[in-house]
């Protein structure tokens, strides 16, 4: 159901547009888009997780737990989750229960915050929390504490669809997430779309080129050699067209996961990814 | 410093089980510049042993072109009930030992 | 005639291909690594098999897998293998020593390599004999790296 949020309870659902890719794409049948619309998910509608095109030995590094660093930082993430923590002295464990209790939480995450009036993604939510429940300062963006937190409540989502908030004032993140990913910026004046939509499946020296879902952050990618978030990605990807970043933890960058989690509604959810 | 192990609970004696450890750690070469311009001193872990029944039973020795976060996978063979030990030792002289049971029988 | 795609391409990866890392070993390096390791034996080739993919997208952690063919008993087991490189900064990748109660030569981990290269494995047996298996890794630049 690529682009559109149904539920079940009804309600005033707030209506995705169909994904770019699947409008534009000439080589998509009106027959498979007509799939899509109807609700069908995964390989059927031609969305792949750049998963499927990984050499069998590195997928066998993400399928096997004892086997995948990410799980490192989900251990560390155990740890914190249990530590009582800030002024207030009080773990997270207290409020939440176990870990296991967050199951499907990060599979509806960027969300939206109604108490500070804007979107945030999972790493922002937790550290919201800290200061809001445990008196504690903020994780820095990035830091191993904050991704070992965030790995830990991803991974309790692992194998479930990505299911996009249904707060209405997400619609808005997402037309503003989608309008950045069609802008063409940086030096060699490229959008996302540029090489996610219309090239992707082809070849940029001997790498396939994704089609850029993110369905498996935080993840661990063999180039950084540890675990990083969804900001540090498309960090790398505004640098390589030579345009300056968005701040880690910017709103521009909630808005792109927003749109990029729409898109890849029903996928799912692999945290924590090995990619190379 | 995270580490996973994975020893069979329950083994048949006689059984050769696999034994597989990731330990965190960066693995620094020495070769690599950090973003002060200067080289990021070495650091690896430089040692890894296991210990079953008293005695060694394997042993990796390590070189900076280990990736980071080492993995290990190989083999013991289950003889009697009791502890499997790992032991790794890096260059900044931090050593973590860790057992895992086994049964036998 | 290079069209524009071709030239983003070329733009996004050629100063990634630039990049130079700061020492490389040499074969000869290589070579005496591996006879300071056999003291200078003869070594057979083959009784190892050395797993490595062919064909990597990432040199910084790289599968190998080695096995050596012993039945693993008091009297006759694999004592040690040793993987060399040949253009790392240094020769010498990882040594696995093994004894009869390992029951299987048999060890996995994951490896460095800094570009393109063969990749050697000598074993060491309990009798004095020392056996090889080696294997070319091609490893391919990322497009899209860090910088």
């Amino acid at each position: 159901m690529a682009g559109q949020v149904e539920r079940a309870e009804g309600g005033a659902a707030p209506r995705l547009r169909p994904p770019r890719d699947i409008c534009r794409k000439a080589r998509w049948s009106g027959a498979v888009v007509a799939a899509v619309l109807a609700g069908a998910a995964g390989a059927q509608d031609g969305r792949v997780s750049t998963y499927e095109q990984m050499a069998p030995e590195l997928r066998a590094m993400q399928d096997d737990d004892f086997s995948n660093p990410g799980l490192l930082w989900a251990q560390t993430g155990e740890e914190l989750w249990a530590e009582p923590s800030g002024a207030d002295e009080v773990a997270c464990a207290e409020c939440h229960g176990a870990a296991e209790e967050m199951a499907g939480v990060a599979a509806h995450y960027p969300d939206w915050d109604e108490e500070s009036g804007q979107a945030v993604d999972l790493a922002a939510r937790i550290n919201l929390c800290r200061q809001r429940h445990q008196g504690a300062e903020p994780l820095e963006r990035g830091s191993e504490a904050l991704l070992a937190l965030t790995t830990l409540v991803a991974l309790q989502s692992r194998g479930q669809p990505i299911a996009p908030s249904e707060a209405p004032q997400m619609e808005a993140v997402r037309g503003q997430g989608e309008a950045l990913y069609s802008t063409r910026m940086g030096q060699l004046n490229l959008a996302c779309a540029t090489c996610h939509d219309d090239l992707a499946g082809g070849r940029l020296l001997a790498a396939e080129i994704p089609q850029a879902h993110p369905t498996g952050y935080p993840q661990y990618r063999l180039e950084w050699q540890e675990m990083g978030d969804l900001d540090r990605r498309l960090r790398n990807c505004m640098v390589g067209v030579r345009a300056e970043p968005f701040a880690a933890g910017s709103q521009e960058f909630v808005a792109l996961e927003a749109y990029l989690k729409a898109r890849a509604v029903g996928m799912e959810m692999e945290a924590p990814a090995i990619r190379p | 410093m995270a580490v996973m192990i994975n020893v069979p609970e329950t083994a048949a004696p006689g059984e050769v089980v696999e034994v597989k450890i990731i330990i965190s750690h960066p693995m620094e070469t020495g070769f690599r510049t950090g973003s002060d311009g200067k080289l990021v001193p070495r650091n690896i872990i430089h040692e890894l042993t296991c210990r079953y029944m008293g005695q060694e039973v394997f042993r990796a020795e390590l070189h900076p072109a280990v990736a980071a976060n080492p993995f290990f996978s190989f083999f013991v063979t289950a003889q009697e009930s009791g502890e499997v030990e790992l032991s790794w030792v890096d260059e900044a002289g931090e050593t973590v030992t860790e057992t895992r049971p086994i049964e036998v029988g | 005639m290079t069209t524009r795609r071709a030239f983003l391409a070329g733009s996004l990866a050629t100063p990634l291909i630039l990049r130079m890392e700061p020492a490389f070993a040499t074969p000869e390096e290589m070579q005496n690594a591996i006879d300071a390791f056999t003291g200078g034996a003869e070594v057979t080739e083959g009784r190892v098999e050395l797993d490595i993919p062919m064909l990597v997208e990432n040199g910084n952690t790289v599968p190998l897998r080695v096995a050596v063919d012993s039945p693993m008993t008091d009297d006759d087991y694999v004592e040690a293998v040793a993987i060399f490189n040949e253009i790392n900064p240094l020769p010498d990748t990882v040594r696995f020593f093994f004894t009869p109660l390992s029951g299987r030569a048999e060890a996995q981990t994951r490896i460095r390599l800094n570009g393109t290269q063969h990749v050697h494995a000598v074993a060491r047996l309990s009798d004095g004999s020392f056996w090889s298996a080696q294997t070319n890794v091609v490893v391919t630049a990322p497009a899209c790296r860090e910088v």
